[in-house]
């Protein structure tokens, strides 16, 4: 069956408004600690709506775009299928959901956030989460420092002192470093 | 300062949102520094709480905007907060979406590519010492960072499990 094409065909399926909703109404409730790995999913291996190729380029955009990158990267993808509409659709497929559960929840934590017991389990998660970010740290790190010690280590480390010991406002740590490491990429090829 | 709340989550998050290369978690330092050491808005208790609720909520980890936004303002601050943060940059992916295929063999498309990578590490790096500080109140609770660190760096165990397990630690009256 289809199984058999070698290459499943680029792009060949092309999603309406209500299904790139829908798309991205399930991305986003099912993506707990990140939507990529639901996304990719969905998008390259249920719908076949882009091909793998395809969705790590978008991805790649996305992430090099600044704010969140799984927002922008429904906005690259909607568009890229549906123009401004479809753009919208499905940021409002991404966002409307978990816009509900959190309001319902920040609510909740309004009114009961100085119970006792609530108060123990959120110190208990927001630990565990920030050993989660430590990792993705790490995991992101260990590629960029294990080339040879060149300029990206050397940025990296910057940033970091700027932004964590320093306290800088991010807008000129970023106004100060991201020229310089572009420049610094650019002289390297 | 500002007599209206609402003006300053809008203006700080939008310009957050420019500036946030690697997204919501580059973003957190910035968003400490404004809630709680600038405005106040937040206690660093609180703004731990707060990540912790944006991190068990299905869906963008960005959704911390959303808490914090109501966190100052209500439910008007959770919808001003959001599309401040969102708003700018969704601009900005849908002109770039448009043309940046045209220069997929730039030298200089390359060039900020690359360049940006280390820039966002060295922002994600810093939202995890910043949320360290405020999370971290005790022995206890830096043991349960640190291991959960490792294991999450050593395996591809379902990020839920360990918020469960986190949580149920934090319960037990540990922490």
């Amino acid at each position: 069956m289809q199984m058999s094409h070698p290459l499943p065909p680029a792009a060949s399926v092309r999603p309406s408004l209500p299904e790139l909703f829908s798309a991205f109404v399930v991305v986003s409730i099912s993506g707990f600690g990140g939507a990529l790995p639901w996304a990719r999913r969905k998008i390259v291996e249920q719908k076949h709506w882009m091909t793998a190729e395809e969705f790590n380029e978008a991805f790649a955009l996305s992430q090099f775009l600044p704010g969140p990158n799984v927002v922008n990267f429904s906005v690259v993808f909607g568009s890229r299928f549906g123009g401004a509409p479809g753009a919208a659709v499905a940021l409002a497929g991404l966002m409307g959901p978990p816009l509900i559960i959190v309001t319902v929840l920040a609510f909740l934590y309004a009114r009961f956030g100085d119970v006792e017991m609530l108060s123990r389990i959120l110190t208990g998660i927001a630990a565990a989460a920030t050993g989660l970010l430590m990792a993705v740290v790490a995991k992101m790190a260990a590629p960029l420092f294990r080339k040879r010690w060149d300029w990206a280590p050397l940025i990296a480390i910057t940033a970091f002192i700027a932004v964590a010991i320093m306290q800088w406002p991010l807008p000129w740590v970023f106004a100060g470093l991201a020229p310089v490491s572009i420049a610094l990429a650019w002289m390297k090829r | 300062m500002n007599d209206s709340p609402l003006l300053a989550l809008f203006g700080y998050f939008a310009l957050l949102s420019l500036f946030a290369v690697g997204g919501a978690n580059a973003a957190i330092p910035e968003m400490h520094r404004i809630a709680v050491e600038v405005m106040h808005w937040m206690t660093e208790r609180q703004f731990a709480d707060s990540f912790a609720i944006a991190q068990i909520s299905p869906g963008p980890n960005i959704i911390i905007v959303t808490l914090i936004g109501y966190h100052v303002a209500g439910l008007a601050g959770a919808a001003v907060a959001t599309a401040a943060m969102c708003g700018p940059t969704c601009v900005l992916a849908f002109v770039v979406a448009r043309t940046w295929d045209r220069f997929k063999e730039a030298r200089w498309r390359i060039a900020i590519q690359s360049g940006l990578v280390p820039v966002s590490l060295g922002l994600i790096a810093a939202s995890a010492f910043v949320l360290a500080r405020s999370a971290d109140h005790n022995i206890y609770a830096a043991i349960i960072t640190a291991v959960t660190a490792l294991v999450g760096f050593a395996t591809r165990i379902n990020p839920l499990w360990i918020f469960a397990i986190g949580g149920l630690m934090g319960l037990s009256g540990w922490l």
